[in-house]
């Protein structure tokens, strides 16, 4: 176990350090001015400019500027804003909404989209499986900000069963719609996943093995098929992390809840790179961080990949 | 190719056309090709049938966006800010947008800048999954291993972050910029999947065979491998497609994407959110626009999907 825990490790080192290197190549080294990109729309005096350069290293030689950048990164500095404050401090107390967000969308994705994938799934080709399947294909295909405005205008506003907008209410009520809008995608997905998986499943020769030694259907579903099925669904729902990262952004600016993706939102609005490129760069760590921990989980989970 | 190719490609040609077997097979069972096969069967849903008409009317509309806003509307060139706003009508179906403009014919010119992103990003992600794909799965080694490492590093990009983190330093781009960044950050998922059917492949029997008839490295991956790796990747680029035009659009709704006055479904629905309680046309045409597209993408990779792997018949 402890192998696979360090060979996993020094797998993800040099993601992070390629990540990391490749927004900040992107960001800084490709061709145009980025001070001037930075800065929007307004000119730059050339006072600024020269102060500016020092200030981001860019007369240094890459390797030189990227380490700077690094070890600001690994300290918690995310850089400053135009007035002077640090996107970390700015970020501090957003990251409870988002989190709250996040957990909420996520158990309901676990929750709903497996229940609907196992349905579907147990009732092949019978009406609720083609509702199922028809449903979840529209879900995929409408953007999260239409599926967002959408939701808002009928459980929000017309039928008013949920909070418009907002967190005055708490942590769950006020997360409930959001969290459904920031799931509807991943919801799909798993119970499309789920459904095709059990499907694949539930033809093998070891579930016909548990049926013919006459154990209950039930028994056969969950403790047999299912535990086989669930794989490349948990596989998804690791990495649908970081979706709901990027998904935040939208969902939260529909919401008006003051988390981290409102603050993102409103930057790109302002034309405020620093703080853009500084949130966006913490949100891509944190997504790398949880595909890595579930990596683990999942060595965890199935032998096969452990002694691989 | 050169002359010197010749003899093993001749012999090559000879170990693929063998000379027919001498099993007699009644001429009622002929066998299809899986290709014929999956076409026979997609030929008989009708959803994909309204996946090909839909996409037909928005590749229409994406090439011809004056012959259609002048068939389908009357003055749909003319804005009058006295009509910003206004509801659909007997003669503006769409309604007018925030400039008064007819709204059909702004949501039809909207259909370009999307479809060309889409696909052009699908096209390019594509060609770099095949080649590299090839390359790494056939020779392994150490170009394998950098590819990978290298792959591992963009998918660590999420799509919508990643872009927004790149095109927020570039105010001034254009379309063209889009595409090569949404390409830069899209290429990872098509070429994992070439590179594993490649090194299934490249073991397989038939290939030794022709290895050892003496067809050549590059002959071997082009004539005997991508034929039957290929199918896999095609039915992701479908939905690729999709994605990458939802992606697109969320980008331009975020004000990172196009900039005005370019004119697009993402931006479209930008300009509506503002006005969405009051308005809700404003809303829902592009919306309605764009999730048909991407659902039309969707369904067709699905369809193909299932046409084309024969475990799930």
């Amino acid at each position: 176990m402890w192998r696979f825990v360090a060979r996993r490790l020094l797998h993800a080192l040099p993601v992070l350090l390629g990540t990391t290197f490749l927004i900040y190549t992107l960001v800084f080294v490709l061709p145009g001015d980025p001070i001037q990109g930075l800065a929007g729309d307004k000119p730059v005096p050339p006072a600024v400019l020269a102060e500016l350069r020092a200030r981001y290293h860019l007369d240094d030689p890459l390797w030189i500027q990227y380490t700077h950048y690094l070890t600001g990164l690994l300290t918690g500095d995310l850089g400053t804003t135009f007035t002077g404050r640090r996107v970390s401090d700015l970020l501090a107390d957003r990251w409870v909404v988002t989190l709250q967000l996040g957990l909420t969308a996520w158990v309901l994705e676990v929750i709903l989209g497996m229940a609907l994938g196992v349905w579907a799934g147990l009732r092949k080709g019978k009406w609720d499986d083609s509702v199922v399947l028809f449903g979840t294909t529209l879900v995929i295909s409408v953007p999260v900000f239409v599926v967002g405005y959408m939701a808002q205008l009928v459980f929000g506003v017309q039928l008013g069963w949920l909070p418009v907008a907002g967190t005055e209410e708490g942590w769950p009520f006020a997360f409930l719609l959001p969290g459904l809008v920031l799931a509807s995608f991943g919801l799909a997905y798993v119970a499309r996943l789920t459904r095709s998986s059990l499907i694949e499943n539930l033809r093998a020769d070891y579930v016909r093995t548990a049926h013919s030694k006459g154990l209950s259907r039930r028994r056969v579903v969950v403790r047999h098929t299912l535990r086989n099925s669930l794989i490349p669904v948990v596989t998804f729902l690791g990495l649908e992390l970081g979706g709901l990262m990027a998904g935040a952004i939208v969902t939260e600016y529909i919401f008006n809840l003051p988390g981290v993706g409102q603050q993102l939102f409103q930057s790109i609005q302002l034309r405020e790179g620093p703080v853009v490129v500084g949130t966006t760069t913490a949100l891509v760590l944190i997504f790398l961080l949880a595909n890595l921990l579930v990596d683990l989980l999942y060595g965890l989970l199935d032998p096969r990949i452990r002694h691989d | 190719m050169t002359d010197t190719t010749r003899a093993p490609e001749a012999a090559g040609e000879a170990a693929e056309h063998p000379a027919p077997p001498d099993t007699v097979r009644p001429p009622s069972q002929e066998r299809a090709s899986l290709g014929k096969d999956a076409w026979l069967e997609l030929r008989a849903r009708p959803t994909v049938w309204a996946a090909v008409v839909t996409l037909f009317l928005m590749t229409a509309m994406a090439l011809a966006p004056g012959i259609l806003t002048s068939l389908l509307t009357e003055g749909g060139d003319h804005c009058d800010l006295a009509d910003s706003k206004l509801g659909p009508s007997a003669g503006h179906p769409f309604g007018f947008d925030l400039q008064g403009c007819d709204y059909l014919a702004q949501v039809i010119r909207g259909t370009r800048p999307s479809l060309i992103a889409g696909l052009a990003v699908t096209a390019a992600s594509l060609l770099i999954a095949v080649v590299l794909g090839l390359l790494c799965g056939f020779y392994g080694g150490w170009l394998d291993a950098l590819v990978s490492r290298v792959t591992d590093v963009f998918f660590g990009l999420p799509f919508v972050l990643g872009a927004t983190v790149i095109l927020v330093a570039f105010p001034d781009h254009g379309l063209g910029a889009m595409i090569l960044v949404l390409t830069v950050l899209g290429w990872t998922t098509m070429t994992r999947i070439m590179r594993s059917q490649v090194i299934a492949l490249a073991d397989a029997d038939y290939v030794r065979a022709a290895r050892m008839l003496g067809a050549r490295p590059a002959r071997l991956m082009v004539r005997h491998i991508l034929p039957n790796a290929i199918t896999p990747v095609i039915v992701v680029a479908m939905l690729n497609v999709g994605a990458v035009i939802s992606g697109e659009a969320t980008l331009d709704f975020l004000g990172v994407g196009l900039q005005y006055p370019e004119v697009s479904w993402g931006l479209q629905l930008n300009a509506a959110q503002a006005f969405v309680l009051d308005h809700p046309h404003l809303l829902f045409f592009p919306a309605l626009f764009l999730s048909a597209t991407v659902l039309s993408f969707i369904l067709l990779g699905d369809a193909a999907r299932d046409a084309f792997d024969p475990r799930l018949k």
